[in-house]
């Protein structure tokens, strides 16, 4: 079934790339760099000068991974992110995202996008909305039913089905997001502080509850925020960034927490000890800018 | 069982609805009525006086002040008629004449209001086109928009003959003219309501539509038009009020033989000023009716839509 779905999405020409959406590579392990960043620059003209959103970015990603970029506001996380997904435009570099360019990845939708706001359409019921990217891929109702049922159990919204965003919680919002986001399984699922604007305890609980969906599904997750604990929590890979010019200047393994993770993990000495790290990566990046 | 746990816990439903009603806006509105309807009868007394008083001097007659001030609120054609005076009109008029004679409000009524509908309808159309081109087209925008706008600046009583006179030499009488007029006039706030109501979905909005690399006229039909609904209803429920004063406005330079214009202009041509005020109150119970029709439409739009109710 989920084969015969993945052909269809790929009817705008590609060929192994899909291969991959298939469950059964689950927790990727393969080599392949699902993106590849090579001296990436984007550079705003404000009125006052050209800002430097993005300098001379180098950024591999494999597949399976969980990566979250953190960083001050104005270190060009969220830039980078959006142009991975070809919303913002690069002035120099070569991005890569499946192999392909970003625009082309976005054509063959390879990639979900949950942004800071949930974003749902406030005339469509929860269900409209999580069937609303496969209605624009022109999915058929029955299969459409499928799959936001599929999604909505993931995301733990069954039973909200039909109830408008206005009356769910902004965590129940966020959550219907990320299953439209993955409604239509894509490889990659980039996340722009989708917690952000939640508390603490909120946070918390969908922390694990994202750890576990991207345990169940396998997706190559990039994540922006700027929490250390939600950084570390979540990612095998932690990439540091600095403003002014927004570039990395640390890219952190996690990988050492292993991926079946529990918010207990966060009393670690392994934990701690890549906090610290991030926390000096950030620091010695404010230091640049003093 | 004490009283005070009868009236206090078992009070029937209905008589409790019935306290709040009172507590809430019943008193408000009451007494704002009262109150205009007591200064238009000082208003109907100090205006008709010298009327009055002139015509029984006339007529060689002396009369007592009561006496004079009865009179200001029983002539024939009073400068300002009083209140029961329209209300009388109004009841011979509507109820007491048959539909289908030229006589019955009801009749004019629906003449102006056939030209509105129409005219709304046209109006909307035009309106809700214009606005798709301008939020679609960027140069629309600059070219269009100086003549939609100038369009309102004419007068309509300016312009309104000449549409008359235009359609009429070439063939077109009747009811269309006027609707042009309506239509002429109702189109700019479904225009303006309806491009600010296109443009409005956020940033996240549309980038999410170009995440699923959705073409145009999917994120017309799945994002702007839905979102801009709740524009359109405030652009329309003006419409259909300027829509009627147009039809009203058309009725007035045909020398006009039936509708609410004609019986404005008539009953002002022989000084029938409470047949004028007849009229001007069918008109505005018309328009109170037509606004309350697209309101009831944005109700059953919104519920489908999952508006939160007020």
């Amino acid at each position: 079934m989920l084969k015969r779905v993945t052909s269809e999405f790929g009817e705008k020409g590609d060929g192994p790339a899909h291969a991959a959406s298939d469950h059964r590579l689950v927790a990727g392990h393969a080599g392949t760099s699902v993106v590849d960043i090579r001296g990436l620059s984007l550079t705003y003209e404000a009125a006052d000068g050209p800002v430097y959103a993005l300098s001379d970015v180098d950024l591999q990603i494999d597949e399976g991974e969980f990566v979250s970029f953190i960083g001050p506001s104005g270190c060009g996380k969220t830039t980078l992110l959006r142009v991975i997904a070809d919303l913002e435009q690069p002035n120099a570099g070569h991005i890569h995202v499946n192999g392909v360019s970003p625009s082309e990845a976005r054509l063959r939708r390879d990639y979900g996008f949950v942004f800071q706001t949930p974003a749902l359409y406030p005339w469509r019921s929860i269900r409209k909305n999580v069937e609303l990217p496969l209605e624009i891929f022109g999915l058929s109702k029955a299969e459409r039913r499928e799959r936001s049922d599929k999604q909505l159990d993931l995301v733990n919204l069954k039973g909200f089905e039909n109830k408008f965003p206005w009356q769910l919680s902004g965590g129940m919002q966020q959550r219907a997001s990320i299953a439209r986001a993955l409604s239509f399984d894509p490889k990659l699922l980039l996340m722009d502080e989708p917690f952000g604007a939640l508390d603490e305890i909120v946070r918390d609980h969908l922390n694990e509850q994202l750890l576990q969906l991207w345990r169940k599904t396998g997706k190559t997750v990039l994540f922006v925020t700027h929490s250390i604990p939600e950084a570390v929590f979540l990612s095998t890979k932690i990439v540091v960034m600095s403003p002014r010019p927004g570039r990395i200047i640390d890219i952190i393994d996690a990988g050492v927490l292993g991926r079946e993770r529990r918010l207990e993990v966060r009393e670690t000495p392994e934990f701690l000890k890549i906090a610290h790290r991030v926390r000096e990566g950030l620091r010695s990046g404010h230091s640049y800018d003093d | 069982m004490t009283i005070d746990t009868l009236s206090l816990g078992m009070r029937p439903a209905p008589s409790r609805k019935a306290a709040r009603l009172w507590q809430g806006s019943a008193v408000p509105v009451l007494t704002v009525i009262l109150v205009i309807v007591a200064l238009w009868y000082a208003a109907a007394v100090a205006m008709n006086w010298q009327g009055v008083s002139d015509a029984f001097a006339r007529a060689g007659e002396q009369r007592s002040t009561s006496e004079i001030f009865l009179a200001t609120l029983e002539q024939e054609r009073p400068m300002l008629p009083a209140p029961h005076q329209i209300l009388v009109e109004l009841k011979k008029t509507v109820i007491d004449t048959p539909i289908t004679s030229r006589r019955s409000l009801l009749f004019h009524a629906w003449v102006t209001l056939s030209s509105t509908l129409l005219g709304f309808a046209l109006g909307s159309l035009l309106g809700i086109v214009l606005a798709v081109l301008i939020v679609h087209v960027k140069t629309l925008e600059r070219s269009l928009m100086p003549w939609i706008i100038s369009s309102q600046t004419i007068p309509i009583l300016a312009i309104a003959p000449i549409i008359i006179v235009v359609l009429g030499s070439i063939g077109i009488t009747g009811l269309f003219p006027k609707a042009i007029i309506s239509a002429y006039l109702c189109f700019f706030p479904i225009t303006i309501s309806m491009v600010k109501g296109l443009t409005s979905p956020d940033l996240l909005q549309r980038d999410l539509m170009r995440t699923y690399s959705a073409s145009s006229a999917q994120v017309f039909w799945k994002l702007r038009l839905p979102a801009s609904l709740s524009y359109l209803f405030a652009g329309l429920k003006v419409a259909i009020a300027i829509s009627l004063v147009g039809a009203i406005v058309g009725e007035l330079p045909t020398g006009a033989q039936a509708g609410l214009g004609a019986r404005l202009l008539a009953g002002s041509y022989y000084g029938q000023t409470i047949q004028i005020w007849a009229a001007l109150f069918a008109a505005a119970a018309l328009a109170s009716i037509l606004v309350a029709a697209v309101g009831l439409a944005e109700r059953l739009v919104n519920r489908r839509m999952g508006v939160r109710s007020a």
